[in-house]
């Protein structure tokens, strides 16, 4: 299946907001949309309710560091229909310090997923009922998978390799 | 050790010519001999310990600790077809009843504390085996949240190579382990953890 320009993944969210949407990406038959973050929220329930997408799984966030790029961070919600079966893909890019609003009021799958991209890039989701880490311990200090992040990690106790802390 | 202490001096009585009952210290002290050489000498310490030694080495019960991929090797190390309850080696689900623990697979920094909590409420003596390079050296994961070897926490007797390493490779080591014991000297180590 080739997405036409008229697709319904394009035309039904241009349509309605057709100044957030920044940018639009098809790519291999998926198509991802680049908005603007002040209307994420406005954009997913219009995407969860809208009769014809009925977009009601997220399946994934992630996030992307594009350091020294800016705005540094982009996040990704993989979105899917299970009652149409198509899929798409919403970008939102974030400065370091500022804030995105949560999707959990709309899928609670993002419960875990927004605590994944903040213990791993420091992303503050606005809104999210329990943001603490979730795979490094309590603890700790730092986002390892931001790019200014030493991959080897610190010099401590566990680790004589690592890189000495500045 | 001062003079008068408790358990001091060599106790004349009937067994003559038998040690007991004192410092190594004392010994050492008297015959002017190396522990080693006192060791080999004392014919009943040796006695005492090759049956000590072999009562420990034939019943190695490993604490049931899994952390990676090592795991699974270490299950099938423990199922029929490797067996190693032949050995002795019987799986137990408390750190109170085991005596070497088997550290199988990558620890991370966030476990490590639980391994070391794990390690510490064994009762002595007890064994360590790292199993696999992760456990060892942090084997391919030189990054911020592996663990750069088991002995980096808790200290290590014997050592085991390969990614994973096969049941027979775990059981090799438990062999490796049962020979080490064989060469402890328990009641020279008692006396001279007495005296500490």
């Amino acid at each position: 299946m080739t997405i036409a320009p008229d697709s319904i993944l394009i035309k039904n969210i241009k349509e309605r907001f057709g100044p957030s949407i920044l940018d639009t990406i098809i790519f291999r038959d998926e198509v991802t949309h680049l908005i603007r973050k002040d209307s994420l929220l406005e954009i997913c329930g219009f995407l969860k309710m809208d009769s014809e997408l009925q977009f009601n799984f997220l399946s994934d966030i992630a996030a992307v560091d594009y350091f020294p790029q800016r705005p540094r961070f982009e996040v990704v919600y993989h979105l899917y229909s299970i009652p149409k079966k198509h899929r798409l893909g919403l970008k939102v890019k974030v400065e370091d310090g500022e804030v995105v609003p949560s999707v959990t009021s709309l899928w609670n799958s993002a419960n875990w997923a927004e605590r994944e991209a903040y213990d791993m890039f420091g992303i503050i989701f606005e809104g999210h009922p329990n943001l603490k880490r979730i795979y490094m311990p309590e603890d700790w200090g730092g986002f390892p998978l931001r790019k200014d992040y030493p991959l080897k990690g610190y010099k401590d106790q566990y680790n004589p390799y690592g890189e000495e802390k500045k | 050790m001062g003079k008068g202490g408790a358990g001091m001096g060599i106790i004349k009585s009937p067994l003559e010519g038998v040690v007991q009952f004192t410092t190594l210290d004392d010994i050492v002290e008297l015959t002017g001999r190396t522990a080693a050489a006192l060791a080999k000498t004392t014919g009943v310490d040796v006695v005492v310990d090759s049956v000590v030694n072999w009562g420990r080495r034939s019943a190695l019960w490993p604490m049931t600790f899994g952390l990676a991929c090592c795991a699974i090797e270490m299950i099938a190390a423990g199922c029929s077809r490797y067996d190693t309850d032949r050995l002795g080696i019987v799986f137990r689900p408390s750190p109170r009843q085991s005596d070497v623990i088997i550290i199988a697979g990558t620890m991370t920094k966030k476990i490590a504390p639980a391994v070391k909590r794990v390690y510490d409420q064994m009762a002595e003596p007890r064994w360590v085996i790292a199993q696999g390079g992760c456990a060892s050296a942090g084997g391919p994961y030189n990054t911020y949240s592996v663990v750069q070897g088991t002995d980096l926490v808790i200290p290590v007797d014997v050592y085991i190579p390969g990614c994973p390493p096969r049941p027979e490779a775990l059981l090799y080591g438990f062999l490796q382990l049962q020979e080490k014991i064989k060469k402890e000297m328990p009641s020279v180590f008692a006396r001279y953890e007495v005296k500490a």
